[in-house]
């Protein structure tokens, strides 16, 4: 018999939504340090003769294969959003109902007010997270667009040329080089928000939110699983 | 005005041009275009069987430096025989017609030679109130422009101005100032530069007089010959580029050494044009063989991309001053500041929360597991 509190193991995250949340972390590190090298370079001052060294050339090649990394990696997960489990599919991300409306305004309430809230809030991403993921997705393939559209006239990849029609729309390259430089400082709010967030669900609810990342199991009270 | 069934060579002939001024132009020709050396006899069959379009150059917004820059052509012959021989019928800076009569040289060209004359056009067309900001024996720009391009052959749009709108388009472009293409119903060849190259003007336009037609143009309507790659990639200053070694500010060491100028805000990176392998003034330098960062003087809009000496232009909104990274930076401090501050309160509003689930927890323990 269950005592009204006891906890139950759910598997939540499956490997290729982990594998995505490691990877992503690791290029969005990777791109933002990069980014900010190339967009503000120190100069290397040696006698060395400039066909010597490639630092920079190198700074720009880990970009730009990270750029790659960070696409398809996001590609493969909208692919897992129509074909993963319920907590990974696309309609997690979409508040298409009511209820999900109201969930995110207890989220809200718990995160920003922080009032207690007695209904179950949802144990894969919770209502508004999963909006601002959506949300998010727009700006990673912005940020793809963008960097392909920069990339392509130094490349023979298709996926600048696919990209190419960024340019004329936005203007000039100067104005695609500001919004992608712009949209770096978006990575960098979001990422202490979120690791913030992690931590502070996991500190004041305990359902494993933390951890779940590693082995894809959460935790979640037996008596408010049955609703 | 001279006869439009006359061939270029008869003209040139008429102005006392040599056989060999002749076969030097019709070389230069064939070398502009791309064709090897074989055809400059095959251009001068041409040139002494065709008759030669008239040329039309309307100035509108602009400061005359298109033109300026056409008669400084590496190639004093081609450029004389361009603007002598070749039927400039009308361009008000080099006509020596005035008022009613040049006027009237025109408008016979744009009769006897309807869809035939080749229109150039230098400077942006004002809009706003009916366009009243530039107007030419009492008609408006666009006026003039419309009935121009009506019976034109090929449309150019000289410099920065006509292409994209330039320094009058510039925010707030308070004349409406619109760039050719905008207002004309077909096709039109830009050739952007704040100059345009002078050789580059003087190959297109040798380009359409050879062939009667453009030459391959990109999606901007750019002669892919010359607009097809950065200057970027050209720039002799490239190594220094891939080797991190930059020039921090203009009288430092690295400066004095030919660094990269990339740090200083060099829009090279970011700018189509031939300046980097053709050169100005008759292949002598460019701007960054001379220490200074490109401008980025034939991309749309780079007046409002600036300062011009720093990488980043000014961040929308936030002043002349700041940047994307001066904006991030901010909004990352304000964020810090409120996730601390949030930190602070969970500790203090959720006390009770956290501390009932540790009693619940130890009291539900089985006791086996208990540890105490």
């Amino acid at each position: 018999m269950p005592s009204p509190h006891a906890y139950r193991r759910i598997y939540v995250w499956e490997l290729p939504v982990r594998a995505f949340h490691w990877i992503n972390a690791l290029a969005i590190v990777t791109l933002g340090v990069s980014g900010l090298l190339i967009g503000k370079p120190f100069s290397v001052a040696n006698a060395q003769e400039a066909s010597f060294q490639y630092w920079f050339g190198t700074v720009r090649f880990i970009h730009f294969t990270a750029g790659y990394v960070f696409l398809f990696n996001m590609i493969v997960r909208t692919y897992w959003g129509f074909v993963g489990n319920k907590y990974a599919r696309w309609d997690t991300f979409i508040p298409t109902t009511k209820a999900a409306y109201k969930e995110i305004v207890e989220v809200l309430k718990i995160d920003i007010l922080q009032m207690r809230v007695k209904g179950l809030i949802h144990i894969g991403h919770n209502r508004l997270a999963g909006l601002i993921y959506f949300i998010t997705t727009f700006i990673f393939f912005f940020q793809a667009l963008t960097g392909f559209a920069l990339y392509g006239p130094m490349s023979k990849s298709i996926f600048g040329k696919l990209a190419a029609w960024i340019v004329p729309l936005m203007g000039s390259e100067m104005a695609v080089r500001q919004w992608h430089h712009a949209m770096l400082w978006f990575y960098v709010l979001f990422t202490m928000v979120h690791i913030y967030l992690v931590f502070y669900h996991d500190y004041v609810e305990g359902r494993g939110t933390t951890s779940s990342m590693v082995g894809g199991w959460k935790f979640e009270r037996e008596d408010l699983l049955d609703h | 005005m001279s006869g439009g069934k006359h061939t270029l060579w008869q003209v040139m002939q008429e102005k006392g041009y040599s056989r060999r001024d002749f076969m030097q132009f019709c070389t230069f020709a064939a070398a502009a275009a791309g064709l090897g050396p074989d055809a400059s006899a095959a251009v001068a069959k041409a040139f002494e069987k065709k008759a030669r379009p008239p040329v039309l150059w309307l100035h509108f917004q602009e400061c005359t430096c298109c033109s300026e820059s056409f008669i400084r052509a590496s190639h004093p012959i081609v450029a004389d025989v361009l603007l002598d021989a070749i039927s400039l019928d009308y361009s008000e800076t080099l006509q020596a017609a005035a008022g009613h009569q040049a006027e009237k040289c025109k408008s016979d060209t744009m009769k006897a030679y309807a869809g035939k004359y080749i229109l150039l056009v230098e400077g942006s067309v004002p809009t706003k109130e009916h366009g009243i900001y530039c107007t030419i024996g009492g008609r408006t720009a666009e006026d003039i422009l419309q009935e121009a391009a009506a019976g034109a052959a090929a449309v150019v749009a000289w410099g920065n101005c006509a292409s994209y709108g330039c320094v009058q388009a510039a925010k707030p472009n308070p004349t409406g100032a619109t760039p050719i293409q905008k207002l004309v119903n077909k096709p039109v060849i830009n050739v952007p530069g704040c100059p345009p190259i002078a050789d580059v003007m003087v190959a297109l336009v040798t380009h359409l007089l050879m062939f009667g037609r453009a030459p391959e143009l990109d999606a901007q309507g750019r002669p892919k010959e010359f607009y097809s790659r950065r200057v970027h990639d050209t720039c002799y200053r490239r190594p220094y580029f891939d080797a991190g070694m930059f020039v921090e500010s203009f009288d430092d060491d690295h400066a004095r050494k030919g660094y990269c100028l990339y740090k200083m805000g060099c829009r090279g990176p970011l700018t189509y044009n031939a300046c980097s392998v053709v050169k100005w003034n008759e292949g002598t330098s460019y701007p960054i063989q001379s220490g200074h960062g490109c401008l980025g003087c034939s991309e749309n809009g780079f007046w409002d991309n600036g300062p011009f000496y720093r990488h980043l232009p000014a961040f929308p909104g936030f002043g002349i001053e700041s940047t994307a990274d001066s904006v991030g930076l901010g909004l990352g401090a304000a964020a810090a500041v409120g996730i601390a501050a949030h930190a602070v309160s969970t500790n203090i509003r959720k006390r009770q929360v956290i501390h009932d689930q540790v009693v619940e927890d130890v009291k539900n323990a089985p006791k086996s597991e208990k540890v105490d």
